[in-house]
């Protein structure tokens, strides 16, 4: 069954019939997706989808093996910098380095985006993800949820106008995902975009305005949420 | 309106191009271009912004200091085996002092051979942890300014080691370096600048098999052999006296790989870096 | 499958190699000093020249493939690295049976000797390194780097393992192998360089084919598995 229309948009981010391939196994297979400012996109499918794939291809962190990641209209690859820098994401690793504190890993990305006011930003962060107290903390010695917390601060550190979460409320605790959520509803009204993926559908559906939905490797609805309040059966459409 | 992020300058955001004008003019897009890349604004060779990247070389140097500095473990081990290796040696080639010193720098390159590949192993092993390279490679950065942090900090690392071993083998073989210190020191430095440039590339590329004790020094061997040499006989001739003269086409051999594999491996860091 | 192609490759193969061999055992003159045994060196030498042409194509491939991502720029780089590699390991082996007759030993590091157990290290690397990366698509991207990085370096080899050879000579036992030789002997030697590249070549289509049939398996595989998941 063909996806509805995809709603009109400008170019932001696209793949363009992408696919993975590791080896022998095929994760992700034509992947046509646009995504523009705005949006709030739920990325829903089960284990093994290419849920992972498509945000980290999206990330720039994968490269196709097909097809290609255009960002503003021209290849990922042509214009490196200017994506990398609009685009935070946030994975299952944390990207960070354990021995340091989290205010040492903080200034070290804030240096490698090049944060203009860089002390100002990082105080900001620290204290909107409560991080005040742990900011001497080296991160191998927080929990995981807090880990998470400083893994999202380092992703919204640049002010990436495109967010991309692989399950990101996994390990969190309450509190965090109260702000993660209140976070992933206005950024989208700024214009800036979040496409995430989580196993709870009845979260993303609350949170998220547009449902793309993967398996085995394709993307086998994108468009609007209208009637689907409950999880899809996969083989519906 | 507040922007939810409290840090967030409402920064107003890019005009984004029509849908469907992909192309850019001239060059395939799904291509890796290299003459392109050489001449777009991103360009690293033409770009002036030369400041921000000594500042980001010098926060991965820092960043691979500070980590360091916490736990110690890759000096450690580094120093602690070079001695290892020192110390088998002389139960290998029992021998009269001179003879011992006609091995002396041969003995010293093995050994920094030896501690070397520890380093670079451990160089990107703390960074597998929580796929911090990904996390790198997430940054609008250069891979190649990464590639030239991770090789000063491992420059600095091994020489670190290398002075510690020296000081052991001089203790040991009664044998002083101070009368030719300054050449024997210049020496080393080259040889182990063209070592370190080799070493992480290859220890970056190791990094990505589970077999990766053994492959790195499988690959990076045949490759840093020239230095070796150049670093064995260079020394012999500083070590004995000689005039600068007689060694110094090896002094330039080692001069001329460091920079040629600190070039190339600028160039192919990011191929390296990428999944 | 288009047959005729790689059976006439074969048939010019086959009859080039008799070529080499008839002119080596009854054409070519006997030397002087070192007798019947030197006629390896129409084996020995040859050998060294395919091997070092593959490894000159497993770098132009993968500058290629670093350039343009072209999976059969990546598939002609493993493939030749393979070949070289058994070439390589030949002329390791036919060497000692060369010099071991003649000079009475097995092996010495002479800068030529030298060279080519680096360049044999440099094929191991290379082809070790492919087998023990798991992803395809990274082996490729490895494995290009490490070729380019690899042949840069064999001309820095060179220099480095001459220059220490002569500060540390040993007696003169490689007479020059192409200096002073009569034209028969001449003529024998390119016929043979010319066999045994027509031979590295008909290897190299044939494992340029199984690497091809792998990806088509690898395709068919993959769509599979994903058809399977469907049901």
């Amino acid at each position: 069954m063909p996806p509805d229309t995809p709603p009109p948009v400008r170019a932001g981010l696209e793949l363009r019939n992408v696919s993975k391939y590791y080896g022998d196994l095929a994760a992700l297979v034509g992947a046509q997706l646009r995504i523009g400012p705005g949006e709030s996109i739920l990325l829903y499918g089960p284990n093994g989808a290419g849920k992972t794939t498509l945000l980290r291809l999206l990330a720039t962190v994968a490269r196709p093996s097909e097809g290609e990641v255009l960002f503003d209209g021209s290849n990922v690859r042509q214009h490196a910098a200017a994506a990398k820098a609009a685009i935070g994401f946030v994975s299952h690793s944390t990207f960070l380095y354990g021995d340091l504190t989290v205010r040492e890993n903080l200034e070290f990305f804030g240096t490698l985006f090049a944060l203009a006011e860089a002390e100002k930003k990082i105080a900001a962060a620290l204290e909107f993800f409560t991080l005040g107290k742990r900011a001497h903390t080296q991160v191998r010695k927080l929990s995981r949820g807090l880990q998470q917390r400083v893994s999202l601060a380092r992703a919204l550190l640049h002010e990436p106008k495109f967010l991309l979460l692989d399950e990101p409320f996994t390990g969190l605790d309450a509190a965090t995902v109260a702000t993660l959520e209140t976070l992933m509803r206005q950024l989208p009204a700024e214009g800036r975009t979040v496409v995430f993926s989580t196993h709870d559908f009845e979260r993303g559906a609350a949170l998220a305005r547009r449902l793309v939905a993967l398996e085995a490797g394709s993307i086998r609805y994108d468009g609007p949420f209208e009637g689907r309040s409950q999880e899809p059966g996969v083989r519906s459409q | 309106m507040n922007s939810p992020l409290p840090w967030g300058e409402g920064v107003p955001l890019p005009a984004l191009s029509p849908a469907g004008a992909g192309r850019v003019r001239g060059f395939a897009v799904t291509n890796q271009n290299r003459r392109a890349r050489l001449l777009t604004p991103d360009s690293r060779i033409l770009n002036p912004n030369s400041v921000r990247s000594l500042k980001i070389i010098a926060a991965v140097l820092a960043k691979d200091l500070r980590l360091e500095w916490r736990n110690r473990e890759t000096l450690a081990s580094v120093c602690v085996f070079g001695i290892l290796v020192v110390f088998l040696f002389n139960f290998a080639f029992e021998s009269g002092r001179e003879e011992s010193l006609r091995q002396l720098p041969g003995l010293l390159w093995v050994a920094f051979a030896f501690a070397g590949v520890l380093c670079f192993n451990r160089s990107f092993a703390l960074e597998r942890e929580n796929a911090c390279l990904e996390g790198m490679a997430l940054a609008p950065v250069d891979p190649g300014l990464v590639y030239l942090g991770k090789m000063l900090a491992n420059l600095i690392f091994l020489s670190i080691a290398e002075s510690v071993i020296v000081f052991a083998v001089s203790l040991w073989y009664n044998f002083s370096f101070v009368p030719s210190l300054k050449w024997f020191a210049a020496i080393t430095f080259l040889c182990t600048l063209g070592y370190v440039a080799v070493g992480t590339t290859f220890g970056a590329v190791a990094a990505n098999l589970h077999m990766r004790e053994v492959m790195l020094p499988v690959l990076q061997f045949p490759v840093a052999l020239p230095i070796f040499i150049a670093g064995i006989e260079a020394s012999t001739g500083a070590l004995k006296g000689d005039p600068p003269s007689s060694y110094m086409s090896w002094v330039k051999l080692a001069a001329g790989i460091a920079v040629i594999f600190i070039v190339l491996s600028y160039l192919l860091f990011e191929y390296v870096l990428e999944e | 499958m288009n047959k005729t192609l790689p059976t006439i490759h074969l048939l010019v193969t086959l009859v080039w190699m008799l070529l080499a061999f008839w002119m080596i055992f009854l054409y070519a003159p006997q030397e002087l000093t070192m007798g019947e045994v030197q006629r390896i060196f129409y084996i020995h030498a040859p050998l060294g020249w395919v091997a070092g042409t593959a490894y000159t194509i497993v770098f132009i491939c993968s500058v290629i493939y670093l350039w343009k991502h072209s999976p059969l720029a990546d598939d002609l780089a493993h493939a030749s690295g393979e070949v070289g590699f058994i070439f390589c390991s030949s002329l390791l082996f036919t060497g000692p049976l060369w010099a071991k007759p003649v000079w009475g030993i097995w092996w010495t590091w002479d800068p030529r000797l030298t060279l080519t157990f680096v360049l044999w290290l440099l094929f191991v690397s290379y082809l070790m390194l492919r087998s023990y990366v798991s992803s395809p698509g990274r082996a490729a991207t490895l494995a290009a780097v490490v070729g380019i990085i690899g042949f840069v370096d064999v001309p820095i080899d060179y220099m480095a393992i001459r220059w220490w050879r002569t500060q540390h000579p040993q007696p003169v036992i490689a007479g020059g192998e192409g200096s002073g030789l009569d034209p028969r002997m001449l003529l024998t030697f390119m016929v043979c360089v010319g066999a045994f590249h027509c031979l590295f070549s008909y290897l190299l289509a044939q494992r340029l084919r199984l690497g091809k049939a792998r990806r088509e398996v690898s395709a068919l595989r993959r769509t599979l598995a994903l058809r399977s998941t469907e049901e």
